[in-house]
């Protein structure tokens, strides 16, 4: 177990490691987040007109509104960042040395999942206070209620990331994964509007949103921060974390999957 | 044989296409064997294989006497390999690079430090410990590489194309270098090229080409009085 413990020491390690000596990727990263909240925001915020729904108990700017489907998408975007990484190669030598570690697969996958969801939930706490310096805050103990929200919804993107590098190889560039992963996922939920307002317009587009599991990741991390906690949502990202995980674990047999193209 | 390599009837298909055909062959402890085929040949493949980043439907590999098939934790941990892609962190030191290897093979946390000054004194990088990979040269990387895949003290060393886009100089600097290592230490050693100036007469030299072996034997006695680069071109066409 002390070796198990110190492999997940040492991703985790290497993964700050690197993410000190990137930050160029860190800003433009928060970039993203940032311009929704104060630009897009802004202007929508007189568009849509928003009800008290749980777990909100008095009327909120539209602002206060998208804050969780930001988080979300900055770990829904870190998460496809990394498996893209791997399609492309760059990462895939640094994969093969995990890969060859005596340790079992599935944990050095699960480490790496870890240490990719640590620096997500660091730029995600990173937008939260830039947010909140913008006035738009949230209960002080709803920051540390959401951590738990944030590290689970963070493995279930990270390792849908994994289980697209590993399927997925006709990916050609960022954007195929824009149109088919990352846009569907974010516009398809409940990130950027509640969803009675979707059903609103159509009862079709209402039910994919309710099954979207990253509805429930952003649903899990709102209620959170608002000190609550939303069970169908977390069983909705918990399940979704063991599907994706064990179809990642399948993904990356040695016998199957990616390597048998890549190497 | 425990100490070595063996690898019996190893098939692999990518779909359709046979990229290895029935491979067997076995480097003993302290032998430095070179692999040598041309682009193409399966030598990627193999060294997959040998890996464990593929499995083959059939056919044995056994690293120092360990089934890679029934026990393959056993069998990583008693192999060291150098990729032929550079698998170092180049925003990390050499130092941080070893580390974290040595945290991946599970190695005691207190035994790294003196390990890692070993491996890098072994290798002269020493002094280069707290510099960052990307301000090293192809040579010294490869070096470091070298250095990380000793640190778990494997008994069989794993190279693939260890040299591709070094220049002349670190080329010979670390082809004698590993040959010392199977000399002095009594490493298995497997190198796997398509330059044949890397083989020395007395290395054991095994032959891949369209994913048979063709060749197995002393290099010396195998190429005679032709130069090896002849031999091997007039074999590899034959058999084409």
């Amino acid at each position: 177990m002390k070796g198990h413990l110190g492999i997940l020491r040492a991703v985790i390690g290497r993964e700050f490691l690197r993410f000190v000596h990137q930050r160029e990727r860190f800003i433009a990263a928060l970039v993203r987040p940032l311009v929704w909240l104060l630009v897009f925001a802004a202007g929508f915020r007189a568009a849509l007109g928003l009800s008290i729904i749980p777990p909100y108990q008095t009327y909120i700017t539209y602002e206060t509104y998208i804050v969780p489907g930001l988080c979300g998408m900055i770990l829904l975007f870190n998460g496809m960042q990394s498996s893209l990484s791997l399609v492309y190669d760059r990462e895939m030598g640094s994969m093969r040395l995990l890969l060859t570690s005596p340790f079992p697969r599935w944990w050095l996958l699960f480490s790496r999942l870890l240490g990719s969801t640590a620096i997500s939930i660091l730029q995600v706490y990173t937008f939260l206070a830039v947010a909140a310096a913008f006035g738009i805050t949230m209960p002080p103990l709803g920051y540390l209620a959401a951590l738990p929200a944030l590290a689970l919804a963070g493995l279930m993107l990270g390792a849908l990331g994994l289980v697209l590098s590993s399927f997925i190889r006709q990916l050609e560039n960022f954007a195929g994964v824009m149109n088919f992963v990352i846009f569907p996922m974010f516009f398809l939920s409940s990130a950027l509007y509640p969803l009675w307002k979707m059903a609103e317009s159509s009862e079709l587009l209402h039910d994919i949103c309710a099954v979207n599991p990253f509805t429930h990741a952003v649903e899990l991390i709102r209620f959170a921060l608002y000190l609550q906690l939303n069970l169908p949502a977390l069983g909705w990202v918990s399940l979704s974390v063991v599907v994706l995980m064990g179809a990642a674990v399948w993904g990356y047999d040695p016998a199957r999957g990616l390597m048998k193209r890549k190497t | 044989m425990t100490d070595g390599l063996r690898v019996e009837g190893l098939s692999f298909n990518y779909g359709a296409k046979k990229a290895l055909d029935e491979v067997g062959f076995a480097v003993p402890a302290g032998r430095f064997c070179a692999l040598l085929g041309p682009n193409g040949a399966g030598k990627s493949t193999l060294v997959s294989l040998l890996t464990r980043l593929l499995v083959a439907p059939g056919g044995d590999i056994h690293v120092a006497g360990q089934d890679m098939r029934r026990h393959p934790r056993r069998a990583l941990a008693a192999l060291g390999v150098v990729f032929q892609q550079s698998t170092l962190d180049l925003d990390l030191t050499v130092r941080q690079n070893l580390a974290y290897f040595a945290a991946l093979h599970g190695l005691p946390r207190a035994q790294v430090p003196a390990r890692i000054d070993a491996a890098l004194d072994r290798l002269g990088m020493r002094e280069r410990a707290d510099e960052k990979a990307r301000a090293l040269n192809g040579g010294h990387r490869r070096r470091t590489e070298l250095a990380r895949a000793l640190l778990h003290d494997p008994r069989v060393l794993l190279l693939d194309e260890p040299t591709v886009g070094l220049d002349v100089e670190s080329r010979m600097a670390i082809t004698a270098q590993v040959h010392d290592l199977a000399r002095t230490d009594g490493l298995c050693v497997l190198w796997t090229t398509h330059l044949t100036d890397e083989v020395r007469d007395a290395d054991q030299l095994l032959v891949l080409h369209r994913g048979r072996i063709i060749a197995d034997g002393q290099t010396g006695e195998i190429r005679g009085e032709t130069p090896l680069s002849d031999w091997f071109l007039s074999r590899t066409r034959a058999a084409a």
